[in-house]
């Protein structure tokens, strides 16, 4: 009886049932869990944290303060930390705890994070004039504000010193973004100049056309662009000096009393002051600073902006060089190929290629693309810039086009499907009123194949932005000193190398001289590029969804 | 011409046509067709048929499933074309001209021969633009002459008072049986000489169907008309002429009133009066 019933079970579908659900919760689990492990831990890192002060008392040893933010804790077996050579009682709890805390005061104490051993922290307060500062070099201060100068001259001190330091900061962060487009903008437009007013002497020298009035007509340019940077740089350095005017002198926990250059400041922030609200402004600050500011510091820190728009560049270039192409093979395969064992094999052969690893595509685009092609190109059409290759070296173009290439399988096989779902009664209508194949093809097959189109762009876009493997050969780099986007003639450089923040995570996470400190830069940087792709994605499915509406079938 | 209709299965004098006195050996001949065999691949899908289509008639072609209809009537316009290993043998000539010999502009020849297809088949455009496709083939692209081509094309298909007001809108909101007008509005937008229909009312209700046929009735002024039909009703109450086909063979072609009250062959009586088929 009880056989009967649980063969009843089987028999009704319910193991099927629950086993498929089963599945579906997993996957969503899975998915859910993913997003929430980076969002917590990467959008946790820039909370602007209360700070500790605690004394620190390792038995035996001299006391001294630590000051700080908690960033783990955890329990560790005695025995363990006994093992590690610290003096831990023999007797006691078989666990103690550890935390890991950021001191900063790189430049004073040789590192940015200590582990102690909770036992040992005594006397811990969190004093409200606690003052973090965000530097552009040696990582964070964390200690109290002596006093504010100008010029060496003591301006404000005691209590009067915060609100001169914020105002006097507010004036070098402004200082600060006019040398930035000073340096970028004016003077990098004028070495483009001069750059070019070179290559095109060096063309002129060797097509054998350089004479006299060609040399003086340049020589005039460049003595025009030479002022122009005389000018500039005279700017430069008032601006700097300015920049530089004032600083500030605090004290760290130990007593330690140092002199810091404003211009080595970009934040300064009392955490411990500060309440729930205005850390929520900070927080977001911040969060914007990492998404639009340029990376410091081998990348540790300040933004990854140049690695989003990067990212986004390539992906971009990738999908225009990769529709096109993927939709006239496609069109070709299912329209005018006859249909035999050789399309069958092109067939196969197409679908083989989604298969193939990403790197073996890296390492062909670097063989072929970078060396063969780039190489080629650059003898032919950029003679005056040799030895120094101008597309004969990994950048923007090669990157993309390798990315096109891993991509174009999935456009194709896509676009085949949707030319192959457009009914025989409308190709036939069209062909009936007089119009051509091709006609026919332009006019009604394509514009009803469009979303499908998409639908093989979204999943290129899908495969290709998340790459890096191959990246890494033809055009991707750890630090690129500028946009491949710019105000300089011919606007997009597809000859430059370019940061991609799957790179950037690999080169964070692995790369870093300062893990601890890189820890957090990985997951939001994971976010991020989940973010980019998703919401590339979004809008290629609502293109194609807009499309659909339009063009949607008939009947079936 | 004193028969006995009942006997026969269809009460022509129910149909509410007009009895005409139709002689095909006095018909202008629009299609020729003398002698034509097709094959897909091996299989002999149309054996040596002959018959003259008559100018400014209807011409119905009627038969069982899989006789071969459809396949003659999309030799007209050279639709056969279109299927992988499709051979003919034979000609067909068009005023005169054999539309198989080589070098014939096979989409001059389709604008010539439109056709109405068994499902409606607009396409994912508007109305307007539906109906004035094969003008912007032929690179017309004035406005007016355009204009003016929707509104002659609807009227002629009966559609423009359903649809003058939404024009622009999507011909895929439209009924089945506005579709089908539309796509014959479509057909006949070009001018053409000859107008195939192919079962085009299989897939309408009844209303549609009365409607379709009405119109069916009216164009024949103006064009040659062949339609293939499952429906022997509808062959005789449309056609002027009715040809019988049978597992690729034409079996019968005569006049629409004697062929289905007076049959001169024992097959097309057993398919009249629904002994097969």
């Amino acid at each position: 009886m009880k056989k009967d019933s649980l063969k009843g079970w089987f028999k009704s579908g319910a193991p099927g049932v629950w086993m498929s659900g089963g599945a579906v919760a997993m996957a969503v689990i899975m998915t859910v869990g993913l997003l929430a492990v980076i969002a917590v831990r990467g959008l946790g890192h820039f909370w602007p944290a209360d700070l500790v002060q605690a004394t620190y008392k390792v038995p035996g040893q001299a006391q001294q303060t630590v000051i700080g933010e908690v960033v783990q804790q955890e329990e560790v077996p005695r025995a363990r930390l006994k093992g590690a050579g610290l003096p831990v009682p023999d007797q006691g709890p078989e666990f103690m705890t550890r935390e890991l805390i950021k001191v900063g005061n790189r430049d004073l104490n040789g590192s940015d994070f200590t582990w102690v051993v909770g036992e040992w922290l005594v006397d811990e307060k969190r004093p409200s004039e606690l003052m973090a500062l965000e530097r552009r070099e040696w990582g964070n201060f964390y200690g109290y504000l002596v006093s504010v100068k100008e010029e060496g001259r003591v301006v404000a001190q005691g209590p009067a010193a915060w609100g001169e330091l914020q105002a006097r900061l507010q004036r070098a962060n402004t200082l600060n973004r006019q040398l930035q487009a000073l340096e970028k903008k004016d003077i990098g437009a004028i070495n483009h100049g001069l750059e070019r007013l070179r290559l095109q002497a060096r063309k002129l020298e060797l097509e054998g056309k350089l004479d006299a009035a060609a040399q003086a007509d340049m020589d005039a340019d460049r003595a025009e662009l030479n002022s122009r940077y005389k000018a500039v740089e005279e700017r430069l350095t008032g601006l700097h000096q300015a920049f530089a005017r004032d600083s500030l002198v605090a004290r760290d926990g130990n007593g330690r009393e140092v002199e810091i250059n404003l211009s080595k400041v970009v934040h300064a922030i009392q955490p411990n002051a500060m309440s729930g609200f205005t850390k929520l402004g900070t927080y977001f600050g911040k969060v914007w600073e990492f998404l639009s500011d340029d990376p410091r510091e081998a990348n540790t820190e300040g933004g990854i902006f140049p690695a989003i728009f990067g990212t986004v560049m390539m992906t971009l270039i990738m999908a225009v060089i990769v529709t096109p192409f993927g939709v006239l093979a496609a069109v070709y395969l299912r329209e005018y190929a006859r249909q035999g064992p050789v399309t069958r094999l092109i067939r196969i052969a197409v679908n083989n290629l989604a298969g193939v690893p990403a790197i073996v595509y890296g390492v062909f685009g670097l063989g072929f693309f970078v060396y063969v092609l780039g190489g080629s190109i650059d003898r032919l059409f950029f003679p005056e810039a040799l030895p120094a290759p101008t597309l004969g070296t990994p950048g923007l173009l090669w990157a993309s086009l390798t990315l096109a290439l891993l991509a174009v399988p999935v456009v194709i096989v896509a676009t085949e499907e949707g030319l192959a779902r457009i009914p025989r009664t409308v190709r036939e209508g069209s062909l009936a009123l007089g119009a051509t194949k091709a006609e026919t093809l332009w006019k009604i097959v394509l514009p009803m194949a469009s979303p499908a189109m998409m639908t093989g762009m979204i999943l290129a876009v899908a495969r290709a932005a998340g790459e890096v493997a191959p990246l890494m050969l033809v055009g991707v780099v750890k630090l690129a000193p500028s946009l491949p986007v710019d105000g300089n003639y011919p606007y997009l450089h597809l000859d430059q190398k370019i940061m991609h923040l799957g790179f950037h995570i690999y080169d964070v996470g692995f790369q870093s001289p300062n893990v601890e400190a890189a820890r957090p830069l990985v997951y939001a940087t994971a976010l991020l590029l989940v973010l980019v792709i998703a919401s590339l994605n979004l809008s290629a499915v609502w293109i194609r969804n807009h499309l659909r509406e339009k063009y949607k079938a008939l009947d079936s | 011409m004193q028969h006995d209709n009942h006997a026969h299965g269809i009460d022509m004098s129910a149909l509410g046509r007009d009895k005409q006195s139709l002689r095909l050996a006095e018909e202008t001949v629009a299609i020729e067709v003398p002698g034509l065999s097709l094959f897909y691949g091996d299989k002999q899908a149309l054996f040596d048929v002959s018959l003259n289509i008559p100018k400014q008639r209807v011409t119905a072609f009627i038969g069982p499933s899989g006789c071969g209809k459809s396949t003659l009537l999309r030799t007209f316009n050279r639709m056969n074309d279109l299927v992988d290993g499709c051979r003919v043998e034979g000609a067909i000539n068009l005023y005169g001209n054999n539309i198989y010999r080589k070098g014939e502009d096979v989409a001059e020849l389709r604008r010539r021969v439109g056709m109405v297809f068994q499902k409606p088949n607009p396409f994912p455009k508007t109305i307007y633009e539906n109906v004035v496709y094969g003008l912007r083939i032929q690179g017309i692209n004035k406005k007016r002459v355009l204009d003016e081509a929707v509104e002659w094309a609807l009227k002629g298909a009966a559609l423009w008072d359903e649809v003058k007001d939404r024009l622009h809108d999507s011909a895929l909101g439209l009924s089945g049986g506005q579709q089908q007008r539309l796509v014959i509005a479509r057909t006949i937008a070009v001018e053409p000489e000859v107008l195939l229909l192919d079962e085009p009312c299989s897939a309408l209700d009844p209303i549609s169907t009365l409607k379709v046929e009405e119109l069916i009735y009216e164009l024949k002024a103006k064009y040659t008309i062949v339609i293939v039909t499952h429906n022997m009703q509808q062959a005789a109450r449309v056609s002027d002429y009715t040809a019988f086909m049978y597992m690729g063979k034409l079996v019968e072609f005569g006049d629409t009133d004697t062929l289905f009250t007076n049959p001169a062959k024992k097959q097309t009586e057993d398919y009249i009066t629904g002994r097969y088929g």
